[in-house]
């Protein structure tokens, strides 16, 4: 059942080292991340998982460019992200990071093709949005608005693009949340095999604890500290995972 | 502050959700504060406007009661006093009054230009029984002393004139030494028109009240009179009490009576009132319906954003109707700010506009009062707009289930619209596609945020366009019909050689003689009085030119009517007038109508003056003469004019037109400025709502491009694109509307002193269409500022 070795090659793609988060809200100081160290390397498929609250939603927000840390380091191989401004952030994102979310955020106003197109226009080298499309499996549905889409297919549409501008990262946020758990087993049948054709380093977010089986490695969070980390020996095929 | 507002709430110990209610209305303050403007604009313009044209009229009325304003007025030759009881005895008659009034040529120290003044005869014992004098300064004539005059407040300020100055007066051929003992008004003069003019020169034409038993004589009017009034009895029949009284003067050489109506004071008063009755219920209904309307729109999009919300509120077990009241309050919030400002504001303005009004008008007791009755219509009327938009809303959000208003939307059902379906939307990127899509799926939302943004440009346009209306009036009246330098009027009808005696003159180039012929022009049922204007034929210094700018040779037959008369007597080219001379020998002919002129200042009749004589079935008589004058000499002509007996006047178009100016700019620029400041307030309205409801319904999509690596300028393109596409629209639409309102307006402020010519410039439509550009962008920008600081995490966390 394993489908690839998970020797690591040496340097990581981001690399994050003792990060803090604190809020203030109000009188009360939350600390949603408490000391976080973590490496992402070319290719990996790496699951976080964690409780709600657990912090990793915040991590995740923070690797992508979204937010930044109160304290810590994050560099994106050479360039320093724990110190750069909304712009560079901004380009960051733009030229490396792709997102998923739970609630897939289509614009409603564009067909599929389009909401792809929609980021290649900005992208440096991006796929044509049909192969990014053709990649999920959804070449025939191309030309259809979100409202036209089932939620599995929404979602496909937000892997494609996410990914048609070839980013380095690939950030997923619950992606099966809102999702039965055959349509949630058809996505991320489309996250591995996207990770594993285009080499595209990818952090999974999830409560779901089956799903760290598809990892090469999963690490577990826990009111905003690392408490785990676990090497697969191998990834489990997706359709194995059960839940 | 919101933690302040909600302790205040808490203090108040009010029920969760008015204190819910009570904070998000903080939270949502510039909304509720844009859309209250708006509705304060519309129920300060009521107030205002409609306010200060109430109390116009108001003070109109108690004027003329308390100065005992005739119904029926006319003058004539001469009468014995003792024909005044046969005029009471007419049936319809409540009370009469005669007197004296003359005009002469009045001689003002320092001044080189002749004046002229009406002398009018009051009792020296008692009031007169029509038409009193109000004293503002000073004391009326004491009996026997007949040199004392009370002048006319306006004059007395023009000329600088003061109880205790003295004056000369040439009265039937005599010099006088005159003393001012007082100054008065009198609703009867508050415009006081000198003959020949279209306008009051205050500078040069004055009242003067003097002992009746010291005119009379001077006049050759002992136990005689050649002015009567009437008022009429309640229920009487104005127009068989002026036929009546016709019949009774015919034998004195009565010229006609007319009714108050005609009163040439009176009429412009009456003019501006009706002008300022236009304006003051147009403009507040176009602003009321702009913010009801505004207030439908916006409301119903803000409670539509608020579906998730209601579902909770109901899943807790809340009634429809405790949701529904709920929401409805938050438009009973922003009309009640909204007419808490405009009605503090409208309050204020009236009063300024009343102030306005005090120097401009003759009307003693002229206050500003807020008619509670009005403020009330007007609250009424946004209440319900602003309920019947919240409502719509309301309704479809309280009619979900719970738990599928709480689920997610599903996303908007969009495609291609027709633009795109002629395979036209290759050609546009994503984000120009996105827009599109956007205005084709709510096609009604933007055509009627359109129409609000259109409103404002329409508004503008109209105000911009009097100005328009009004320099071109001048330039037709002053540069190309009045071309020249002076304007000599007898006091009576001389013979044409006269012209001979004016070309001698030094300094004169060219003399034109004319003749003003009082007379009724009849057609039909209809009839009126006016003054036939007899000009030379080949005329160049005073032309009649038509509102294109053509000059219209006046035939050797036959009258050429101003429109608006030909209007009133319902006569077009080719008909008979009868036309029944009030002068010389009093001739009843019938003439035909060969020519109808569009002009804006007065009411005209001309005639070629060979045909008048003909007409009139006199000889070479004139009244006045146009000269062209070399400017150098002008001082030297008017000191010899005011030697020469026989003249009346002397008007130079120049001071005429100064005097214009002073009375119509002020009022023009004053509305103006207000109407700049409204349909900005309209315009942020519409856009920043637009844009603050957008940004909130779109919030996540837009999110989710930031994040996708979307920079703020990019984002912001998309959001604001539509508002731009919407602002791009209701600019043509709101020329259309601004001229169709403008065509209106002319149409409805048609007055006997004077038309608004419909003349719209480029540069008036530009500037309104600058100045709703400029709003809107002003209105981008603030909703630009909210999308750079739009926090992602929160946006993309909350689900809708």
């Amino acid at each position: 059942m394993a489908l690839q070795p998970t020797s690591l090659p040496g340097q990581p793609v981001l690399r994050a080292q003792h990060l803090c988060k604190r809020y203030e809200m109000g009188e009360v100081v939350v600390e949603a991340l408490r000391d976080v160290s973590l490496d992402l390397h070319a290719g990996e498929l790496l699951v976080l998982l964690g409780a709600s609250g657990s912090g990793k939603s915040t991590l995740l927000n923070i690797l992508g460019g979204l937010d930044v840390a109160s304290s810590g380091s994050l560099h994106f191989r050479e360039q320093c992200l724990s110190t750069a401004g909304a712009h560079e952030l901004t380009q960051y994102r733009r030229d490396h990071v792709g997102f998923v979310f739970q609630f897939y955020n289509l614009i409603s106003s564009l067909t599929a093709r389009e909401n792809v197109a929609l980021v290649t226009d900005i992208a440096r080298s991006p796929m044509r949005p049909e192969d990014a499309l053709a990649l999920v499996g959804l070449e025939s549905r191309m030309n259809h608005f979100p409202a036209q889409l089932s939620g599995g297919e929404q979602q496909r549409v937000a892997i494609a693009r996410a990914i048609a501008k070839r980013p380095q990262i690939l950030l997923c946020d619950e992606p099966t949340g809102a999702l039965d758990a055959r349509t949630g087993r058809l996505v991320l049948g489309v996250l591995e095999q996207v990770n594993r054709e285009t080499g595209t380093s990818t952090a999974i977010i999830t409560h779901n604890a089956a799903i760290g089986a598809m990892g090469d490695s999963v690490v577990r969070m826990s009111s905003g500290e690392i408490v785990e980390r676990v090497r697969n020996p191998a990834r489990m095929a997706v359709e194995h995972i059960e839940w | 502050m919101v933690s302040r507002v909600a302790t205040f709430a808490a203090r108040l110990r009010l029920p969760a959700l008015h204190r819910k209610l009570l904070r998000e209305c903080w939270h949502m303050k510039g909304q509720l504060l844009s859309i209250a403007l708006v509705v304060a604009t519309g129920i300060m313009t009521v107030v205002t406007m409609r306010g200060s044209y109430e109390a116009l009229v108001d003070a109109q009325q108690r004027y003329y009661n308390q100065m005992r304003f005739a119904d029926v007025w006319t003058s004539l030759r001469r009468a014995p006093d003792a024909v005044l009881e046969q005029i009471e005895s007419i049936p319809g008659v409540a009370l009469a009054d005669v007197r004296v009034s003359l005009l002469a040529t009045l001689d003002l120290e320092g001044v080189d230009a002749p004046a002229q003044g009406r002398f009018v005869s009051i009792p020296e014992t008692a009031r007169p029984a029509l038409n009193d004098i109000l004293l503002t300064r000073g004391r009326l004539v004491a009996p026997g002393a007949p040199d004392e005059v009370v002048i006319s407040e306006k004059f007395a300020l023009a000329r600088g004139l003061q109880p205790g100055d003295t004056l000369r007066a040439i009265i039937n051929g005599r010099a006088r030494t005159l003393e001012v003992v007082g100054m008065a008004i009198s609703p009867e003069h508050s415009y006081a028109v000198p003959p020949g003019s279209l306008l009051p020169e205050d500078e040069r034409y004055g009242i003067l009240w003097m002992g009746r038993r010291a005119l009379g004589p001077a006049y050759d009017m002992d136990g005689a009179f050649n002015e009567a009034f009437v008022k009429l009895a309640p229920g009487a029949n104005e127009l068989e009490v002026i036929a009546r009284l016709n019949e009774v003067l015919a034998p004195y050489g009565g010229f006609g009576a007319y009714p108050r109506r005609d009163q040439a004071s009176h009429m412009m008063l009456q003019g501006e009132l009706d002008q300022n009755r236009v304006m003051g219920t147009a403009m507040p209904a176009i602003f009321l319906g702009v913010a009801v309307f505004l207030l439908h729109l916006v409301l119903g999009r803000l409670i539509t954003t608020q579906r998730g919300e209601i579902a909770v509120l109901k899943a807790f077990g809340y009634r429809d109707w405790e949701v529904g009241r709920h929401f409805l309050l938050f438009a009973v919030v922003a009309v009640l700010v909204g007419a808490a400002i405009g009605t503090v504001g409208g309050w204020y303005l009236g009063g300024a506009y009343i102030g306005i009004y005090r120097q401009y008008f003759d009307l003693p007791g002229l206050e500003y009062r807020l008619s509670p009755a009005l403020l009330l219509l007007a609250l009424g009327v946004s209440v319900a707009g602003a309920c019947s938009g919240a409502l719509g809303a309301v309704r479809k959000a309280v009619a979900l289930p719970p738990a599928e208003a709480m689920r997610p939307e599903p996303p908007a059902r969009f495609e291609p619209g027709p633009f795109e379906r002629l395979g036209l939307g290759r050609l546009l990127p994503s984000a120009g596609r996105m827009i599109l899509r956007n205005v084709e799926r709510k096609p009604l939302q933007a055509f009627f945020s359109s129409l609000g943004v259109a409103f404002s440009t329409a508004i503008l346009i109209i105000g911009l366009f009097m100005y328009d209306g009004v320099l071109h009036m001048i330039d037709l009246q002053f540069r190309q019909i009045q071309r020249e330098d002076l304007t000599v009027s007898f006091l009576q009808n001389v013979g044409g050689e006269a012209r001979h005696e004016l070309a001698r003159l030094d300094g004169v180039t060219r003399v034109e003689t004319y003749r003003i012929a009082p007379a009724r022009l009849r057609h039909g049922h209809y009839s009126r009085e006016t003054a036939i204007q007899g000009m030379e034929p080949d005329g160049e210094l005073r032309r009649i030119v038509t509102a294109g700018g053509r000059v219209q040779r006046l035939p050797a037959e036959g009258l050429v009517l101003s429109r608006i008369l030909a209007e009133r007597l319902h006569v077009q080219v080719g008909d008979a007038l009868t036309v029944e001379m009030l002068e010389g020998r009093r001739q009843t002919t019938s003439a035909p109508v060969v020519g109808i002129v569009d002009d804006f200042l007065g009411v005209s009749a001309y005639m070629a003056l060979p045909a008048l004589h003909r007409l009139s079935g006199e000889q070479d008589v004139i009244s006045g003469a146009y000269l062209g004058v070399i400017s150098s000499q002008q001082q030297t002509l008017y000191r010899e004019l005011k030697q020469v007996p026989a003249v009346a006047g002397v008007a130079s178009p120049v001071s005429m037109l100064a005097s214009f100016e002073r009375e119509m700019a002020r009022n023009i620029f004053i509305s103006v400025g207000f109407l700049v400041g409204f349909a900005s307030v309209i315009a942020v309205g519409v856009i920043y709502n637009g844009a603050r409801i957008a940004l909130s319904e779109r919030g996540r999509e837009l999110a989710s491009l930031r994040v996708m690596g979307f920079h703020r300028r990019e984002v912001a393109v998309l959001l604001l694109g539509e508002q731009g596409l919407v602002t791009l629209f209701a600019i043509p639409l709101g020329g259309v509307i601004g001229y169709a309102l403008a065509w209106l307006m002319v149409s409805s402020l048609q007055t006997d002193t004077f038309r608004i010519p419909y003349v719209i410039t480029a540069q008036t439509f530009l500037s309104a269409a600058l100045v709703t550009v400029l709003a809107a962008a002003l209105s981008a920008l603030a909703v630009r500022r909210r999308l750079d600081s739009m926090d992602l995490i929160s946006v993309l966390k909350t689900r809708e």
